[in-house]
């Protein structure tokens, strides 16, 4: 057997070390992130105490006038930041989007693994794929041009005339920009998410528990809705969970179509609205004008609410589609 | 009968069902890429990619270069940390720490992308003093690709057969030498896979930028800090809200070139994964 040397031995336990170090990483950022945020955001924690989550009058005060102090903090005169309206239109938005890309995307998961294979399953699959690596400018640049104007005209008038008579659905479709469209560009970027997940899940299910299915005279529809959908409950639950955390954090799609309202909670589906990662982005200028710094705490804060909301649903989404090893390796799956 | 035959129906009426959802993703896929490459391409001239921004109008020169320039130094540094910290998880980690170390990395992937600019613009920008720059914007877009290599990374490392590693070792090999010698070659494809799909990932990002590169019209002057520096999805979103038809068809241009860029990254790799996997060749 080969002597190992005494300068190999060392380079294999630096080069251990190294790449402790560099796993380490993710940890360091997430952990100087949530650091950073949540200590830059005490000032408005103090100053707005539980209003900034239930206000929605969200006002930077007089910029150039009088600067008054509040629990030793300096603040613009008249400033209040509310993020209510900014909470309501991230729930708002991804939850319209959720509804429109569940079905859309389990339906499609399901000819993703059932009905097409080989070369044309190959090529559906990578357009799916493909469809998730565009950027989000781009998808909104198409929110712009193509969804804004399809609501405004025809999408938005049709929902109306059919379901009119239900508070939020009538009133006026107005330019476009607003809930309806950006649910609509956001379930564009979450569906690539939820079908390919859900299409792996799909392919998880054994071969045997559907030919089972087959064998006791089932149609193919139902051995997937009494087989395969129950087999993966929990873990598109979770693949939805994941696309939700996703349009949540979504921002440059959103800030471009949404139409960026203040101060106003949205009155119908085609309200006006902003998400708080868009109004964070839209902010950008304002911010700085600032020079008592509580408008940069402020989105601080915000920022800091939406890094909870989406860590919980994410949180809740790896617990729901954790890999529960033995029960997945029965059987023959392809 | 009439029960069997009822069955059948709603089988077929659900796969109609099932058939046009996928009609309908596909249809807003080719919607998409049909509408900005209508638009793009007739906006698009090719003395745009030799001329800087100016005013309302001009070229694309500062942003293309511009945007490798973040994407470089984000590559840089997320590279090395996340391919030695998947080999880590991959090759040295205990199980339950690997599974700790995959699940921070999923968690870090699901910050939302603003919030990683605007920690990089609390700490970087005004804490540091860096003003918007490229090393501030490059660090942001570290945080956005790192989990991602980092993943693929181990997971590519994961599938190759242990014996190789025993044959390694049983030849008197140290880990490092067993795994700088012959278990990266299998797992390379996968790794290089992992991140030009990560350099994909970067060249489309514009909210991670925002609050942290900045914006500049001019080329960019090379310096880390201090400097602002333009990239093509700021073109892309800020200059469609100018009311003038140049600054429009600028942005058009800006998303042509950015979904060029990535479809061309994004088929590339599709293409090696094909081969790779078989279903290309004439096995079959």
């Amino acid at each position: 057997m080969r002597r190992v040397s005494g300068a190999s031995k060392a380079a294999d336990r630096i080069f251990q070390v190294a790449t402790a170090i560099c796993a380490g990483s993710p940890v360091v950022f997430l952990v100087a992130i949530a650091g950073i945020v949540v200590y830059q955001s005490i000032p408005t924690i103090q100053f707005m105490g539980l209003h900034f989550v239930s206000g929605t009058q969200w006002n930077l005060g007089s910029l150039y006038g009088a600067v008054t102090k509040v629990h030793g903090h300096e603040v613009p005169a008249g400033a209040s930041y509310g993020a209510l309206v900014f909470i309501a239109g991230t729930m708002l938005t991804s939850i319209i989007a959720l509804i429109i890309a569940v079905p859309i995307s389990i339906l499609t998961a399901m000819i993703l693994a059932y009905q097409v294979r080989g070369a044309l399953g190959f090529v559906l699959s990578i357009l799916v794929e493909l469809l998730a690596g565009i950027p989000s400018v781009v998808v909104g640049l198409w929110g712009i041009l193509v969804v804004a104007p399809w609501v405004s005209h025809h999408f938005g008038i049709f929902i109306k005339d059919i379901l009119g008579f239900i508070p939020f659905f009538g009133g006026n479709v107005g330019s476009g920009y607003g809930l309806l469209t950006s649910g609509i560009v956001l379930a564009m970027m979450i569906v690539p998410i939820i079908t390919s997940t859900t299409r792996d899940l799909f392919l998880q299910v054994p071969l045997l528990a559907r030919e089972g299915g087959l064998g006791i005279g089932m149609t193919t529809w139902e051995t997937v809705r009494y087989i395969s959908i129950p087999y993966i409950r929990d873990g598109f639950v979770g693949a939805v969970a994941l696309g939700w955390g996703r349009a949540m954090g979504e921002t440059m799609a959103v800030l471009m179509v949404s139409g960026n309202a203040m101060n106003i909670l949205p009155q119908n589906l085609y309200s006006p609205i902003s998400t708080m990662a868009a109004f964070i982005a839209n902010q950008l200028d304002s911010a700085q004008t600032d020079a008592t710094g509580m408008a940069v705490h402020a989105l601080s804060e915000l920022a800091l609410v939406l890094l909870v909301i989406t860590l919980a649903t994410n949180l809740i989404a790896r617990w729901l589609v954790r890999p529960r090893g033995a029960r997945r390796k029965v059987g023959v799956s392809r | 009968m009439r029960r069997r035959r009822r069955r059948k129906v709603s089988s077929v009426v659900g796969w109609i069902f099932a058939w046009l959802a996928a009609g309908l993703v596909l249809f807003g896929l080719f919607d998409l890429l049909a509408t900005v490459v209508w638009r793009g391409a007739r906006a698009f001239r090719f003395s745009m990619l030799v001329q800087p921004t100016h005013g309302i109008a001009g070229g694309l020169e500062n942003a293309i270069i511009g945007t490798f320039e973040l994407v470089l130094i984000a590559i840089v540094f997320a590279a090395p940390l996340g391919i030695l910290g998947g080999v880590y998880t991959s090759e040295f980690a205990g199980a339950k720490t690997a599974s700790v170390i995959r699940f921070l990395a999923e968690v870090l992937s699901g910050v939302p992308s603003i919030v990683i600019g605007y920690f990089g613009y609390l700490l970087m920008v005004l804490e540091w003093h860096w003003g918007f720059s490229a090393l501030a914007g490059g660090i942001a877009l570290t945080i956005m690709m790192l989990p991602y290599i980092l993943r693929t990374t181990e997971s590519s490392l994961q599938q190759v057969p242990l014996m190789q590693r025993e044959a390694a070792w049983a030849l008197g090999m140290t880990r490092f030498q067993a795994i700088s010698r012959a278990i990266w070659r299998p797992a390379a494809g996968g790794i290089a896979t992992g991140l030009l799909l990560a350099i994909a990932i970067g060249l489309g990002e514009t909210a991670p930028l925002l609050y942290t590169a900045g914006w500049n019209s001019n080329n960019p002057s090379w310096q880390l800090t201090h400097s602002q520096v333009g990239y093509l999805t700021y073109i892309a979103w800020d200059y469609l809200d100018q009311p003038y038809p140049e600054a429009k068809n600028l942005a058009y241009a800006a998303a042509f070139v950015l979904l060029v860029i990535i479809l061309i990254i994004q088929l590339l790799v599709r293409g090696f994964v094909w081969r790779s996997s078989g279903r290309g060749g004439n096995g079959h």
